[in-house]
């Protein structure tokens, strides 16, 4: 057995396998470090920087998703300079997206005192609707770009590689190849990008028909049709046709 | 969907095929070459070729400014407008090129199309206002480069090459590519025998005892670096040389690598020999397209000459140089977006540790060093550490290539020992502030920097003096500023700078360049918001703190400074 690795978390030892993050770590003896990003089935890249924490000798703070704990380090989860951080974040995060289906962050906005409207005239991202295909819609005036979509479209789950970025910087969007629509690409409808969205960005086409008051009838009718409509056939003939 | 001729494409694909993903760029490029911009069709072909999937080469496409997915005007012209050009009246060049456009037009189908886009910093500062037209420079430009334009002439000035010492700079002619009989009447390659009959360790002990550190701005010590990939665990190990020079006001490696290419080749073999790498890449940004033929051209002269390749001037080492071109993209100049790029992926600067030196390029030990740091190499190895560790000072040894641009007499590149003043470099080099008029500012390190005062024109150019200072040395650039300069709108500039360079991966740079900018664009409209100075505190200490990686780190520190030395421009008086 390899031996373990002792660091203090907010003045706590704590003893853990080698390689174990700083997030995992502080799990263990209970001290809760927010997460926006991470989740559990997917590869950490560290995107929403909400989990740093400050680490003694560590000229910036240190993600704690990413960061490995090692022997003698000092980690301080809730340092004023930490909080700073965080509270900056949330508030930069409500000054540009729909983050009301996202109740995990709006919870962080209150235990950190963010206010959602620290940035007053800031130029928020809100494209329209994308509603192409009869499983989901995408919402991406709610997406806060934490990746997990991308991720497991490919190699984190399903190796169907339909989605990527557009553009970059702020002005970056989740999107197709040549922003085709999603049954035009190599998108299976596995759904999992719509498990893994934190903000409802990706919603089922069902809750989001009865969002806007259609009736379950009425619902029933239309996807029906559409599944009609729309055969596998006929699907791959439209691409055949597109391709001309 | 457009048609397309895909025959022109299928001996292009089938050179690349074989390296896959990585070949993704120099495809693209090509590609783009051939039509003018990638047609949807010819990336699909890209994608099955390389085994890319569609959706990524989407992602690249957009991520990079000089890539195109639609059609585009067969001439395109950059127009840069950064502080130093700005200052040069970029701004109304610009104006003026726009009003000629919309004459041009009028001449109907016949005119050739012209599109016209704003760039950021180009690196020809030193010829400001810049232009870059179908891929050249056109350096210094006025309202009548719009008949060249049109006529596709090109031209950029020659630089000013001067300073106390020729040590880097040895052998360097204005604005003539050194041949390589030309390099070998300095003692050009002789380095390389030397090193080639020391073992690797011993050219490592020596560059460690020079002291040299990098250059590119980070100033890590590079023996320490090459050791560390020496030693480490892995192979093949691969030698980067990162050419990617974006930092704005910044042009040194660009001179080098125009006039002295082979010193640049020189330092890179014999770092490649040192950690054992069989192949290395040269990374030069895409806006560079004249060092970029002057490097091919080197390299081919080196590969004739024995310099590279197998069995190196007969020894038992093997290496041999890829050139890669950027393709617009400020990011790709921090060393793991740089190693994406090469790897065929979105510039996305990556998580540290692991640190180059054992998970680098492809996830092998990598050392990644600049054009400037590997021109230290060859002199090192010449003349013995200890004879480099003469010039300059203990803690600083070495020379030193400062960009001097903004408003001083003499813009150009200046070669002194560490230790000189900044006073010495301004006044006696640059030939000091331009018409007669004080110094207001300096923005020391470029954009990711901070601004000095007349106050710190006694400060010693060292790493040291500079740390106790608070000002940082960075790449050595620096931009000078007249009393009559609104330093407002230079803070207004390098705000758009970084949210439009942003990669938008870590949420503090991406969203926190953008507020910056719009924060300063109140600030510069003369109506900031009560609490604004309190924001771009904020701000700027969350994307010094919490962001991924240098960019965000250093996208506040210039505003930063500007707000600690001038804080009555950034709130209306009645507040304070």
């Amino acid at each position: 057995m390899t031996d373990k690795i002792t660091l203090t978390i907010d003045e706590q030892t704590v003893a853990v396998a080698p390689g174990t993050t700083i997030l995992k770590a502080a799990g263990q003896i209970g001290i809760e470090i927010p997460t926006i990003c991470f989740h559990d089935y997917c590869t950490s890249y560290g995107v929403c920087r909400i989990c740093v924490v400050e680490v003694e000798g560590s000229r910036t703070l240190v993600p704690a998703c990413i960061g490995k704990a090692s022997e003698g380090m000092k980690v301080h989860t809730r340092t004023k300079r930490v909080e700073t951080s965080r509270r900056t974040i949330l508030e930069m995060l409500a000054s540009s997206v729909d983050l009301s289906e996202a109740p995990g962050i709006q919870e962080y906005m209150t235990d950190y005192q963010a206010n959602t409207q620290r940035f007053p005239e800031a130029r928020e991202r809100k494209p329209s609707v994308l509603d192409d295909n009869s499983l989901f819609i995408r919402d991406y005036a709610k997406c806060i770009l934490c990746w997990r979509c991308v991720q497991v479209c490919a190699d984190d789950a399903q190796y169907a590689y339909a989605i990527n970025f557009s553009k970059r910087g702020y002005e970056t969007q989740i999107g197709t190849f040549f922003e085709k629509s999603l049954p035009a690409t190599t998108c299976v409808f596995c759904g999992q990008c719509i498990g893994v969205c934190p903000t409802n960005a990706l919603k089922p086409k069902r809750e989001y028909l009865l969002q806007n008051g259609l009736s379950e009838d009425e619902i029933m009718k239309l996807t029906r049709s559409q599944r009609k409509r729309r055969t596998r056939r006929q699907i791959s003939s439209a691409e055949q046709s597109e391709e001309e | 969907m457009e048609n397309v001729d895909l025959t022109l494409l299928h001996p292009l694909l089938e050179k690349f095929s074989p390296e896959g993903r990585t070949a993704l760029l120099p495809a693209l490029h090509e590609v783009q070459d051939l039509y003018g911009y990638v047609p949807e069709q010819a990336a699909v072909e890209i994608s099955k070729s390389l085994q890319v999937p569609l959706a990524d080469i989407h992602g690249v496409l957009e991520f990079y400014s000089l890539l195109y997915n639609a059609p585009v005007a067969k001439t395109v012209v950059h127009v840069c407008t950064d502080p130093v050009c700005a200052m040069a009246g970029a701004d109304s060049l610009f104006k003026v090129m726009n009003r000629k456009l919309e004459l041009h037009e009028l001449e109907g189908e016949d005119a050739p199309a012209i599109t016209l886009e704003k760039a950021p910093c180009l690196g020809l500062c030193e010829h400001a206002p810049a232009l870059m037209v179908r891929d050249k420079p056109v350096a210094p430009a006025s309202p009548s480069t719009w008949e060249d334009i049109v006529t596709g002439k090109t031209y950029h000035a020659n630089p000013i090459i001067a300073g106390d010492i020729s040590v880097l700079t040895a052998g360097c002619q204005r604005g003539k590519p050194s041949k390589l009989a030309d390099y070998l009447k300095v003692d050009g390659y002789s380095a390389l025998q030397k090193a080639l009959q020391i073992s690797p360790e011993a050219v490592i002990a020596e560059v460690k005892a020079s002291g040299l550190v990098g250059r590119g701005g980070a100033a890590f010590p590079t023996g320490l670096k090459w050791e560390g990939a020496a030693g480490a665990a892995g192979s093949p190990k691969y030698l980067v040389c990162n050419a990617d020079e974006a930092e704005p006001g910044t042009f040194k490696d660009r001179i080098m690598m125009e006039t002295m290419p082979h010193r640049v080749l020189e330092g890179i073999i014999i770092a490649a020999y040192a950690i054992g790498a069989p192949k290395g890449y040269m990374y030069i940004r895409g806006e560079y397209t004249i060092p970029y033929r002057t490097m091919s051209q080197a390299i081919e002269e080196a590969r004739q000459a024995g310099y590279l390749g197998e069995n190196i001037l007969g020894s038992s080492f093997t290496f041999d140089l890829e050139l890669r071109r950027g393709a617009g993209a400020y990011i790709c100049g921090e060393e793991t977006a740089l190693f994406e790029s090469i790897e065929g992926k979105r510039g996305f600067p990556r998580a540290k540790p692991p640190f180059p030196t054992t998970s680098g390029l492809f996830g092998k030990p990598t050392v990644i060093n600049n054009v400037e740091t590997l021109c230290n190499v060859p002199i090192i190895l010449n003349g013995g550490a200890a004879n480099y560790r003469k010039i300059g000072t203990e803690k600083s040894p070495g020379p030193k290539l400062f960009c001097m641009s903004g408003d001083v007499k003499r813009p150009g590149l200046y070669e002194v020992p560490f230790g000189v003043t900044f006073r010495h470099l301004l006044e006696d080099l640059a030939g000091g502030v331009r018409s007669g008029k004080q110094m207001r500012a300096a923005l020391f390190g470029g954009a990711a920097g901070a601004f000095a005062a007349e106050e710190d024109l006694d400060v010693r150019l060292t790493f040291e003096d500079l740390r106790s200072a608070g000002l940082p040395l960075g790449s050595g650039v620096i931009t000078v500023f007249d009393e009559t300069r609104n330093m407002l709108d230079i803070c207004l500039r390098l705000a758009r700078f970084f949210a439009e360079e942003s990669c938008g991966k870590c949420y503090p740079c991406q969203i926190g360049t953008q507020r910056q900018y719009e924060i300063l664009q109140r600030v510069v409209r003369g109506d900031p918001l009560r609490d604004d100075f309190q924001r771009l505190q904020d701000l700027g200490q969350t994307m010094t703190d919490a962001s991924l990686c240098g960019l965000g780190q250093t996208a506040s520190l210039a505003i930063s400074s500007a707000m600690r030395l001038w804080p009555e421009l950034f709130q209306p008086k009645l507040w304070y």
